[in-house]
């Protein structure tokens, strides 16, 4: 009958001595979040139609998209399309649009603005189906931006606050460091692949966020236990021997995790394959980070006073 | 740990089977129309529709409240015998201010006007400021009138989609001066918007005799007729009201063709309207729509009967659009469109598709892996996960949600954590073997000592979702929602229901070794 395991990531008595390399772990970590950052300023993150105002509509023609026909009615209605450009089959067109220029009749504009260009796009080839059409005024997106970043703030927040009641400071501070460093990191996959920043997305960093905590919770359990238990092993072999023990758990929790967003980021559809990517991206940072950032930065900090 | 009494376990396997109820309504027609049959709404990106969001105007509300103001303490000080000149309103400061006759008077004036019929007694502070009155609206209680605005506003904002036959809106508030309103199926809310951004405030006004000029005779304000531009100097004392008409429709115009609204007046409407016409025979008077005219024809005859009709150059639509305006009444101030998201009902399918899809093939290979790497208990697991499934969906029906795109993905990842405290489990009960317990020891220990682990984990990720949750808008919302609940239903899947059919199995075959 089918009863045994068939399959193990690593031997039960296998101990990898991860300490040893922390330095490098740190190193690289430190390096790549300073990248991030660099990245961040320059090019910048691609803002979603969620932070940045202004429309995007979505049009599939009959028959193959006319580009130079749709440009010019455009231009006829003195309609300066950002950008107007194919996506995925030849009858599909995106059609993106700045938020008219501030003022008080802003908000007016931009509705009135999408209501002419969906006709625009019917007239200059019928038949044509207005897949979506988004608009967002300014003063919307300044407050989806504001909102976003106090979901994030917040639940960083109870994150900090929850580990600090429930394990010592050394632990709170090197699982809040760490975070920031997945952070760093993330943001610097988001510049780098271009994918659009919006409401999505933040979703997406807030749950590698809680994943990733919920992975240095596990090691810092295991640290917690063996600290009262072998009280007078070396933290830095104690540490070893956390990350060992619970590394199976590790490795399986991971890849189901990533398993579960693979064919979200393969068959997800252009709104979502970019969300479960760059979860994807964070599963493996958060796993990496717990092992060779959170352990090491513990040992670090609590090499006195954890181990006296 | 390792004991289930007959009630607890008849408990787990009720919950399931409860869970399994509750998710029926959404794949089956209801057998009668009296059975309970919640359901999960599908989201308008996955079904395709319109968003709107409204945001009502609150510096034309405070300068409609200032105009009251300004009539209010006009009858005051005439009640009284008190002069007063230089009337002016300053939008910006929200304020109204006035200079009594002579400074004599003016500490008298500043007592009369404390307290006005119009107005509500904390609405507005009074000052004085070189040698004028000032009267300064409250914040907080322009904040009151804007959310009394809102709740009626959303009854006028309804009645006029339900005139034009959209198939179940929603339409909500959200915060103290915004609707939103979702539209399934439609497609194209041009004419929505169109609908819901005219104040329709009507009235019917003399036209000033005389030729119109460019300047306003005195009482009356130059307004310009929608079809023939023509400006037109009408009177600013209105005649009748469009609060008065009980009734309006559109209809055919057999003799000229094109169509007519008609109109019918309640009582009070129907006298002022048979005197107004009746004095004025041959004069026009103009049909005023929010400060245009929509047509203004010539008195012919005295108008007794309580009805009439408007005839500007109306469409079927146009004419209906009016006729619905008119029946569901003025808004109280202008409402102005500041988002809107519209998804094609093809799109929607599209993503229910993808959605469905991922779904199903992340769940066979979280099923493979867990099968592969834990062997029993990781087909366990597994049950567990199908349960934990069959749970979400039940909760979500229960509480008819909302179910989005990113909500599936919010399912879907709940999945790939679910089996988290079945490793956690089978991790720690391999450990304990190791260590050469007894299976019922090891068992016992690594059910213990796992417990805590999972309920450390799955707390901070609570903590962060439920403030995701609250502070999050639009699709973080959905994503929220799942995973929030995808937490509460893991729980019990994983430490009741997975645990109960390890114990089963060692009860039943009482093992000397675990399949660990």
């Amino acid at each position: 009958m089918l009863s045994r395991p068939l399959l193990r990531f690593v031997r039960d008595d296998k101990r990898i001595p991860f300490m040893r390399g922390r330095y490098i772990g740190l190193a690289t970590s430190a390096i790549l979040s300073l990248l991030s950052v660099g990245l961040f300023f320059f090019p910048g993150l691609k803002l979603g139609l969620d932070f940045r105002g202004g429309i995007v509509i979505e049009a599939q023609t009959q028959g193959p998209a006319d580009f130079d026909r749709l440009r010019g009615a455009l231009a006829e209605h003195h309609i300066a399309a950002a950008g107007i450009q194919k996506f995925g089959a030849d009858n599909d067109v995106l059609i993106q649009l700045d938020a008219p220029s501030a003022g008080a009749a802003q908000e007016a504009a931009t509705q009135n603005l999408v209501d002419t260009v969906r006709k625009v796009v019917a007239d200059a080839q019928p038949g044509t189906k207005i897949l979506r059409a988004d608009a967002v005024g300014a003063s919307v997106s300044r407050e989806l931006f504001r909102d976003g970043l106090l979901a994030l703030v917040s639940s960083l927040a109870m994150i900090l606050i929850y580990i600090w009641v429930r394990f010592e400071r050394e632990f709170a501070i090197s699982a809040v460091v760490t975070l920031i460093l997945d952070l760093t990191k993330t943001i610097g996959f988001l510049a780098i692949t271009r994918f659009e920043f919006d409401l999505v997305m933040v979703a997406a960093i807030l749950t590698i966020l809680g994943y990733s905590t919920n992975d240095k919770v596990v090691v810092y359990d295991r640290v917690r236990e063996n600290l009262r238990k072998y009280r007078s092993m070396p933290l830095r072999e104690l540490l070893d021997l956390s990350i060992n023990e619970t590394l199976n758990r590790t490795l399986g929790t991971s890849s189901t995790v990533f398993l579960a967003a693979l064919p979200l980021a393969i068959f997800g559809g252009h709104s979502l394959s970019g969300f479960a990517t760059v979860m994807l991206f964070g599963i493996v940072v958060g796993t990496s980070s717990s092992i060779f950032i959170a352990a090491p930065l513990l040992l670090l900090l609590g090499e006195k006073r954890l181990r006296r | 740990m390792m004991y289930y009494n007959r009630l607890k376990m008849m408990g787990v396997l009720a919950v399931c089977l409860i869970g399994a109820l509750l998710c029926v309504p959404n794949f089956i027609k209801a057998p009668s129309s009296t059975m309970p049959w919640r359901q999960i709404h599908l989201g308008l990106d996955l079904r395709g529709g319109s968003y709107l969001l409204l945001r009502l105007d609150r510096e034309s509300l405070a300068a409609d409240r200032l105009q009251t103001l300004e009539d209010g303490v006009k009858q005051v000080l005439l009640a009284k015998g008190l002069g007063y000149h230089d009337f002016q309103i300053d939008r910006a400061t929200k304020t109204l201010s006035f200079a009594a006759r002579d400074a004599t008077e003016s500490a008298s004036a500043r007592e009369a006007v404390k307290t006005l019929p119009s107005a509500a007694p904390d609405e507005y502070a009074v000052s004085e400021k070189a040698d004028r009155i000032v009267l300064t609206l409250n914040e907080a209680a322009l904040t009151r009138r804007t959310r009394d605005a809102i709740t009626q506003s959303i009854e006028i904002v309804r009645r006029r989609i339900d005139g034009t036959g959209a198939i179940d809106p929603e339409i909500t508030r959200e915060g103290d001066d915004r609707i939103v309103v979702e539209l399934p199926g439609i497609s194209d809310p041009e004419r929505i918007k169109k609908l819901l951004g005219t104040t329709a405030k009507m009235s019917f006004r003399l036209l000033a005799p005389g030729v119109p000029g460019p300047v306003a005779p005195p009482g009356a304000s130059i307004l310009t007729d929608i079809s023939s531009h023509e400006p037109l100097a009408v009177l600013d004392h209105v005649e009748v009201d469009g609060a008065d008409l009980t009734n309006a429709a559109p209809q055919q115009d057999t003799q000229r063709g094109g169509w007519v609204v008609t109109f019918s007046f309640d009582r009070a409407g129907a006298q002022a309207f048979a005197a107004t016409t009746r004095a004025n025979v041959g004069r026009r008077f103009a049909i005023v729509l929010d400060n245009q005219v929509i047509s203004a024809p010539v008195i012919e005859t005295p108008i007794t009967g309580g009805s009439g009709q408007i005839e500007g150059n109306f469409t079927a639509q146009s004419a209906t659009d009016l006729a619905v305006m008119l029946r569901a009444g003025a808004l109280p101030a202008p409402l102005a469109v500041i988002e809107q998201r519209e998804i094609g009902p093809s799109l929607g399918a599209d993503s229910i598709r993808a959605g469905a899809i991922s779904l199903l093939v992340g769940l066979v290979l979280v099923i493979v892996f867990m099968a592969l790497f834990y062997g029993r208990f990781g087909l366990y697991a597994n049950i567990a996960l199908v349960a934990n499934l069959v749970l979400m969906v039940a909760i979500l029906s229960l509480f008819e949600a909302t179910l989005t795109l990113p909500g599936m993905a919010g399912m879907l990842l709940t999945l790939g954590m679910a089996v988290d405290a079945n490793i956690l489990i089978n991790e720690r009960i391999r450990e304990e073997v190791g260590k050469g317990r007894t299976a019922l020891a090891a068992m016992q220990t690594g059910f213990e000592r796992a417990t805590s682990t999972i309920v450390d984990s799955n707390a901070t990720a609570f903590l962060a979702h439920v403030m995701l949750f609250v502070f999050g808008t639009g699709p973080v919302r959905g994503f929220a929602l799942t995973i929030t609940i995808g937490i509460v239903t893991t729980l019990f899947t994983t430490l009741m229901l997975s645990r109960l059919l390890m114990v089963r199995w060692y009860a039943l075959t009482r093992p000397t070794e675990l399949p660990v």
